[in-house]
């Protein structure tokens, strides 16, 4: 499988330096904190999104876990450097579009970036959910 | 090409062994043996025909078989579609039923479903846990109408090993042709089709140190064994394959097999050391999984699941070493394994199967390396993966409720 140079050097960071690229996980029972995990492990990826938001609904941090390829590896990387800092309503408008051209995901690989745009989703709501 | 990584998928495809380049390189310029060996008219086509039949002796000595039985092809694709789709169509008024096996090489399963559309009816047998293909299966599944089995004698992702002998036997006694793909046995197991009741056999080249679009099939000759040849145009290879006869080829594929009978024992004494060296440095990973059976599988061929880390990422993480995830010919698509599918495998196992395989050319230090290598990657993909989080939280993945895309 042929991956672009990007997918390969945010696959490889992450690898090699996982705490310094936003792998690990937040107290998922925290009311700041929401959660989204997505996929299967039958389909061969599941992605877990966590961020933590602030009184001013600001992301301000955010951390990741990937069961997958390099390609939905490197999209939660990319992902989470998209999301940080941002206000949910922003964090919403993020699409899988952006996330595929910025690594150059080939067709085949598409369903990486779609799974990262759900993650977010997903982490919103159950933050949301918390404050409902 | 040079290159630092480490070659660990000779059950992909092997390197040409020098010697044979040499042999091959002899055959192809004005000053060497490069006649077309259907003149008849001339030295140049004499002296080419000459080297074409000493290597048909050569094959056919390695599998103790006459050299009479040996028609070259292009592979054991080639070999495999002439001998299943040449015997059903040849043998059609006594039957029209097809025996085979869900973890077939595809050059066996995509023939058999062309079969199907002709008309033809197939039966896909389950392998065992392991593997293996059992006589009780076949038995349970022939008909009055079956014509013909068609069955791997090496596994390619497993390395797990049939009883052809038995199969072959039963084979036989039911009067139904017996067709086995060996394009993974040469220089692994030996063959002896004079003691073996296999009508039809399929090799390739390019496993064992020839050149790749190479192969032949043996076609029994007592009892005979009848084909509908695939392609006409000349009649060569007594009207089984047609085709200009590639010399340099023919010839690189007997100096294969004549070096895989001088050096076998030799070569296996060394590549089963290294398997288990490389077994011993691993297996004390956690959650590793072999998949087939340790003790009726070929050493050159060693399949792992690592639980919890994902295949493709896994070779990726392992970018100087050169391995596989399943077969090469499925490792473009997002598709599990398969063949560990029909092992009934769980998917997220299937998806994350490693095949490393040795041969002639490793060496204990790569083994070493390699070994490290993985160590090492897995545990850093395990890091990254939720799912390691959750086993050690003693999570049990089967009752969560996913979110499959």
């Amino acid at each position: 499988m042929a991956y672009s140079r990007k997918v390969i050097k945010k696959f490889e960071e992450t690898l090699n330096n996982p705490s310094a690229n936003n792998v690990g996980r937040l107290d998922p029972n925290s009311d700041s904190v929401g959660t989204g995990m997505v996929g299967a492990p039958a389909c061969g990826d599941v992605m877990r999104l966590q961020i933590e938001v602030d009184n001013k609904n600001k992301i301000t941090d955010c951390k990741f876990k990937t069961y997958g390829c390099g390609s939905a590896i490197a999209s939660s990387q990319q992902m989470i450097e998209m999301l940080k800092g941002k206000t949910l309503d922003e964090a919403k408008s993020i699409k899988d579009r952006e996330i595929a051209k910025l690594l150059e995901l080939p067709p085949i690989k598409l369903h990486c970036s779609v799974l990262a745009e759900d993650s977010i989703k997903k982490a919103i709501a159950d933050y949301e959910s918390k404050k409902a | 090409m040079k290159t630092k990584a480490i070659y660990f998928d000779y059950a992909s495809t092997t390197p040409v062994d020098p010697r044979v380049a040499k042999k091959m390189h002899e055959c192809l310029l004005l000053d060497g043996n490069f006649g077309n060996p259907s003149s008849r008219s001339h030295e140049f086509g004499w002296k080419a025909e000459e080297v074409v039949e000493k290597a048909r002796f050569q094959v056919a000595d390695l599998i103790n078989a006459d050299s009479r039985e040996i028609v070259w092809t292009s592979g054991a694709t080639e070999s495999d579609n002439l001998a299943i789709k040449g015997a059903a169509k040849f043998y059609k008024d006594r039957g029209n039923h097809i025996i085979t096996s869900k973890i077939e090489h595809k050059a066996v399963l995509d023939p058999c479903r062309q079969l199907e559309r002709e008309g033809f009816e197939v039966t896909y047998l389950d392998p065992d846990k392991d593997g293996v293909v059992t006589l009780e299966e076949i038995k349970k599944h022939v008909k009055e109408t079956t014509t013909l089995i068609s069955l791997m004698h090496i596994n390619n992702e497993l390395g797990s090993i049939n009883d052809i002998g038995k199969i072959g036997d039963f084979a036989r006694e039911k009067n139904i042709i017996f067709h086995v793909d060996a394009a993974q046995s040469i220089g692994k197991i030996n063959i002896d089709l004079s003691k073996l009741n296999v009508d039809l056999m399929s090799f390739s080249a390019h496993k064992c140190y020839g050149p790749k679009g190479m192969g032949a099939l043996y076609i029994r000759r007592k009892p005979r064994v009848r084909l509908e040849a695939l392609i006409h145009g000349g009649g060569h290879e007594r009207g089984f394959r047609s085709g200009t006869l590639a010399t340099h080829q023919i010839v690189g594929m007997g100096e294969a097999f004549s070096l895989v009978k001088k050096e076998m024992a030799r070569d296996n004494k060394k590549i089963k050391e290294l398997s288990e060296f490389f077994w011993d440095q691993i297996s004390g990973i956690e959650e590793i999984v072999l998949n087939g059976n340790k003790k009726n599988k070929v050493a050159n061929i060693i399949n792992v699941s690592f639980s919890y880390v994902e295949g493709e990422s896994l070779i990726m993480a392992l970018k100087d070493v050169a391995v596989s995830s399943g077969s090469a010919c499925t490792s473009a698509s997002l598709e599990p394994s398969y063949v560990l599918r029909a092992l009934g495998r769980p998917d997220e196992l299937a998806h994350s199967s490693i095949r490393f395989s040795f041969g002639r050319f490793t060496t204990k230090e790569e083994v070493k390396m390699v070994a490290e290598t993985t160590k090492r990657v897995v545990g850093q993909l395990r890091e990254l993966s939720p799912l390691w989080d959750m086993y050690l939280d003693g999570v049990d993945l089967e009752k969560v409720e996913w979110a499959p895309h």
